[in-house]
C-alpha cells in the first residue's frame, strides 16, 4: 500500500563539507542515509529520518543538519499534522499505535508555574561553598514517636529498615530488555558512586550487576520476571510495580525478538518468547491483597529492607496512597502523566493519568490529614527535568524523586520516541548487540554521576539561598513555594499561595 | 509458646495455635537454620507465607489450614498440607513441592517458575496463571478434582494437569476461559470440555507418546501422594491443550 505519510524531517547535506566517509550511513539505524554506488555518492532518504541527530553529531565535517519538513497543511487547530498522520498510520496498518518516551502533549507543567523563595534582609542566606549543607535522605517508614535509651545514648525505639541516600534523586525503573545491559551498568555504577539508588525495572537483574545490590531497587511486577530469592536478597529496596505514568492500567508486552539469550537469563524465561506483563497483578485486587504481597516480600527477606509500592498518578491517588501506607508500603512511589516508557499505546500515554505535581500535593496532604505521613516516604517521578523541579517537588512534599528521561538524555537520548522499535540509534533502548556498544558503561556512569553532581550543587545553592542548611527543612514546606498564573482551584490543590500574597 | 516446641533429633514440632504468622515464620527460619530436616506444624489456622525464605530443602507437615501465599517465593522445601490450602499457594515459587490433601483456593502456582504442586481435590479460579519454565525448571501443577474459570490463563510455560477424578459419569469440567492468553506450556485434561470453554489462543490435540510419558510421571507422583492407582487414572482419555501462538499479541500494533 502506498503510504500517504510525508517525511517528518529533511536531511540536508552540505556538498562542500561532505567527504563521502559514510559515517552517517553506519550510524543511522533507520536507513535514512545510504550509498548510491552508481553515482558514487552518499545520499539520504528523508522519509526514514526520525530526527535523532545521531548522524549530525557523528559527522566528522559537520556536513549534516536535520530540519523539520516545512510541508504545511492548511491551518486547522483541530486537525493538526500529528492527528492527521496518526489516522493515516492506522488506516495503513489497522493496529494500536505504539510510541516511546513520555507524554509530549501540552498539558500544563506546574513546575513552570511554581517559584521558590529566598532569604532577604530578615534572615540570612547561606553560602553552601563555605558552610555544610545536607542533602542526605533516609527512605523508609518512620516511627510515630521515638524513645531514647537513658544508658546507651541511643534509640530505644526499634526502627524499621531505612535506606540512606546522599542525593534525593534516584534512577527510575527501566527494565533490561527495554534498555540495554550497558545502560543498566551505567545506572548502577553512577548510583553507587553518588550514594543513591537505581531501579532494575521488571526485567530482572543481570548476574554481573549483583555487586551493586545495596544501591539497587529490584522491581516485582505483574509478570514476576526474574523474581527469585537471590534477586530479592541482593536488593537495597524492593518495589512492587502496580502501574506506571506512561501507561496506567496497562500491562506490557516485551516482544519475543527482544528476548535475547542474555535477556532471557535475567527474566528467567525461554529465549524468543514474548514476555507478557498482565495489566493487573492477579494476586492484587484490593488494598488487603496489596498488603498480602507487601508482607510476602517482607517475609521473603526477613524484614531487612523497605518495600516500595509504585502506582501511576490517577484520579484517586490520594485515597489509594493512604491504602498503600496502611498496607505496609514503606515507600509510596507516584509516577505522573509525563512519565516515560519503552513502549506504550500512544493513546494511553497521551490521555491517561494526572500531572505529578497535583498527585504529589494531594497525596502528601491526605497522608498528613490522616496522620500517617511519617509511615512512608514519598518518591515521585514523571517529568523531573532539573534541580529546580527537584527542589519544588521536595517543597511540595516528596522525600526524593526518580529520574528516567533526564538520565537517558544524559546518556545521549534525544527523545526521538522510537524506543518501541528496538532500533535506538543511541544504543540505549535496544538489545541489538551491535547498537548497545554505543553506550560505554564507564562513560555512561561518568555522565550520569556528573548530572547528579551538578544537580546536588544546585540544590545546595537553592537551599542556601533560602537560608536552609538541610533538605529535610524544605521537605513539605510549601510556604517556600508561590504560584504564578494558576487558578484558585489549582493553588488550593497544590496547597500553595499566589505569588505576591 | 516455647514449651509447645519439642525437638526430637532433626524433627521439630510446633503448635501454631494463637501464633501470628510473623512469629511462626521466624520460628521456621530458626528451626531450618538450626538444621531441622522435618517440621510438624499443628493447629495451623490461616497463618500466611509458610515456607517462604527457607533456603534449604526441609519437609514441613501442616495440620490445619495454612493461610494465603503458602510457599510464596519458595526455593526448595517440601510442604504437605493435611487439610485445605487457601489462595496463592505456590505463588512465584522457584523450587520445592506442595502437596495438599484437600482443596486449594484461587491463583495457585501464580507465576511459579519451578517446583510442583499436587492438590487432591478442587482448585479455585485462575489456577496456574502465568506459570513459567526456564532452563531446567518447569513448574508442575496436578489437580485431582476440577477447577474454576481462567485455568492456565496467560500460561507461559510449565505443565498443568487436571484429572477431574470427582466428576461423575458424563460430567464436564465447568471452567470457562481455559488457557486465555496462553503462550507457552501445556495443559492436560482428563475428561471432556467444550470448545466454547477454551480461550481463543488455545489449540486442542490428542496426547502423543511423549505426552503420555509426562502424564505417566506426574500422575504416578500424584497417585503415590494420595493413594490412588495411577494406571486406573491413566486409562481414561486425556486431551492436550497447547498455545496456538507463542506470540499471541504480535499483530496488535501498528508500529
Amino acid at each position: 500500500m502506498k503510504t500517504y505519510l510525508p517525511p517528518k524531517f529533511l536531511i540536508e547535506r552540505d556538498p562542500e563539507r561532505c567527504i563521502q566517509c559514510q559515517v552517517c550511513i553506519n550510524q543511522c539505524t533507520f536507513d535514512a542515509n545510504y550509498y548510491d554506488a552508481e553515482d558514487d555518492e552518499v545520499r539520504s532518504r528523508d522519509k526514514n529520518c526520525i530526527g535523532c541527530h545521531r548522524c549530525v553529531l557523528f559527522c566528522p565535517t559537520d556536513a549534516l543538519t536535520i530540519r523539520r519538513n516545512p510541508l504545511d497543511y492548511r491551518e486547522n487547530y483541530n486537525w493538526r499534522p500529528e492527528v492527521i498522520e496518526d489516522v493515516i498510520k492506522q488506516a495503513e496498518t489497522g493496529g494500536v499505535l505504539l510510541t516511546g518516551m513520555g507524554n509530549d502533549k501540552g498539558y500544563r507543567i506546574y513546575w513552570d508555574h511554581l517559584v521558590l523563595n529566598a532569604s532577604q534582609v530578615t534572615n540570612p542566606s547561606i553560602d553552601p561553598l563555605r558552610e555544610p549543607m545536607e542533602l542526605t535522605t533516609y527512605l523508609g517508614r518512620k516511627p510515630d514517636r521515638v524513645e531514647l535509651s537513658q544508658d546507651t545514648v541511643g534509640l530505644k525505639t526499634e526502627l524499621t529498615p531505612q535506606v540512606k541516600i546522599e542525593v534525593p534523586v534516584l534512577f527510575t525503573a527501566m527494565s533490561y530488555g527495554a534498555v540495554s545491559l550497558n545502560v543498566h551498568e551505567s545506572l548502577a555504577r553512577a548510583a553507587t558512586e553518588m550514594g543513591t539508588l537505581w531501579n532494575t525495572g521488571e526485567g530482572g537483574l543481570h548476574p554481573n550487576l549483583y555487586k551493586y545490590g545495596s544501591n539497587t531497587i529490584v522491581q516485582v511486577a505483574s509478570g514476576r520476571f526474574g523474581v527469585h530469592p537471590g534477586y530479592l536478597d541482593t536488593a537495597g529496596v524492593i518495589e512492587i510495580k502496580i502501574g506506571q505514568g506512561a501507561k496506567p492500567g496497562i500491562g506490557g508486552h516485551l516482544p519475543g525478538e527482544k528476548v535475547s539469550a542474555e535477556v532471557s537469563t535475567t527474566r528467567m524465561i525461554p529465549q524468543g518468547t514474548d514476555a507478557l506483563s498482565p495489566a493487573p497483578q492477579h494476586d492484587i485486587y484490593s488494598i488487603e491483597d496489596l498488603a498480602q504481597l507487601v508482607y510476602a516480600l517482607k517475609e521473603a527477606t526477613n524484614y531487612t529492607k523497605p518495600v516500595a509500592v509504585k502506582i501511576a498518578a490517577v484520579h484517586n491517588s490520594a485515597a489509594i496512597a493512604s491504602g498503600m501506607v496502611r498496607a505496609g508500603a514503606d515507600i509510596v512511589v507516584l509516577d505522573g502523566l509525563r512519565g516515560a516508557t519503552g513502549a506504550a499505546p500512544k493513546i494511553i500515554r497521551d490521555n491517561v493519568g494526572i500531572p505529578i505535581e497535583m498527585a504529589l500535593a494531594s497525596v502528601d496532604t491526605r497522608l498528613r490529614q490522616e496522620g500517617i505521613r511519617n509511615q512512608a516516604s514519598v518518591v515521585i517521578s514523571g517529568g523531573i527535568r532539573n534541580s529546580g523541579d527537584v527542589a519544588k517537588a521536595v517543597a511540595l512534599g516528596a522525600d526524593a524523586v526518580y529520574i528516567g528521561t533526564a538520565a537517558l538524555v544524559a546518556l545521549g537520548c534525544t527523545l526521538c520516541q522510537q524506543c518501541h522499535t528496538g532500533k535506538c540509534p543511541w544504543g540505549i533502548c535496544t538489545t541489538d548487540l551491535a547498537l548497545t556498544k554505543r553506550v560505554n558503561p564507564e562513560i555512561g556512569a561518568r555522565r550520569l554521576a556528573n548530572l547528579l553532581r551538578g544537580w546536588s550543587l544546585e540544590l545546595k545553592d537553592i537551599l542556601g539561598g533560602m537560608g536552609i542548611n538541610a533538605l529535610e527543612s524544605l521537605r513539605g514546606n510549601r510556604l517556600h513555594l508561590r504560584g504564578v498564573g494558576l487558578t484558585d482551584t489549582e493553588l488550593e490543590i497544590l496547597g500553595v499561595r499566589m505569588a505576591g500574597s | 509458646m516455647a514449651e509447645n516446641r519439642r525437638e526430637t533429633g532433626q524433627v521439630v514440632k510446633i503448635d501454631a495455635s494463637g501464633v501470628f504468622y510473623r512469629q511462626l515464620n521466624a520460628r521456621l527460619r530458626d528451626a531450618v537454620s538450626n538444621g531441622a530436616q522435618r517440621i510438624e506444624l499443628k493447629n495451623v489456622y490461616g497463618q500466611r507465607y509458610i515456607g517462604s525464605d527457607l533456603d534449604r530443602p526441609v519437609e514441613i507437615d501442616i495440620f490445619g489450614t495454612p493461610g494465603n501465599d503458602l510457599g510464596v517465593f519458595m526455593d526448595g522445601p517440601k510442604i504437605t498440607v493435611h487439610g485445605n490450602a487457601q489462595d496463592g499457594c505456590g505463588n512465584t515459587m522457584n523450587n520445592g513441592e506442595i502437596v495438599v490433601h484437600g482443596h486449594a483456593g484461587d491463583i495457585i502456582g501464580l507465576s511459579a517458575r519451578g517446583g510442583k504442586i499436587f492438590v487432591r481435590e478442587d482448585v479455585g479460579y485462575r489456577a496456574g496463571i502465568h506459570m513459567k519454565e526456564y532452563r531446567d525448571k518447569k513448574a508442575v501443577v496436578v489437580v485431582g478434582g476440577t477447577a474454576q474459570d481462567f485455568l492456565g490463563e496467560y500460561m507461559a510455560g510449565g505443565i498443568l494437569i487436571l484429572l477431574g477424578l470427582n466428576l461423575g459419569e458424563g460430567q464436564h469440567h465447568k471452567a470457562n476461559f481455559v488457557g486465555t492468553g496462553m503462550h507457552g506450556g501445556v495443559i492436560y485434561l482428563r475428561g471432556s470440555i467444550e470448545g466454547y470453554q477454551l480461550g481463543k489462543e488455545v489449540g486442542v490435540a490428542e496426547p502423543e507418546e511423549e505426552d503420555y510419558q509426562i502424564l505417566q510421571k506426574f500422575v504416578s507422583e500424584f497417585a503415590s501422594h494420595f493413594g490412588y492407582e495411577a494406571e486406573r487414572i491413566l486409562k481414561h482419555r486425556f486431551i492436550k491443550l497447547f498455545p496456538l501462538w507463542i506470540r499471541p499479541y504480535g499483530r496488535l500494533y501498528a508500529y
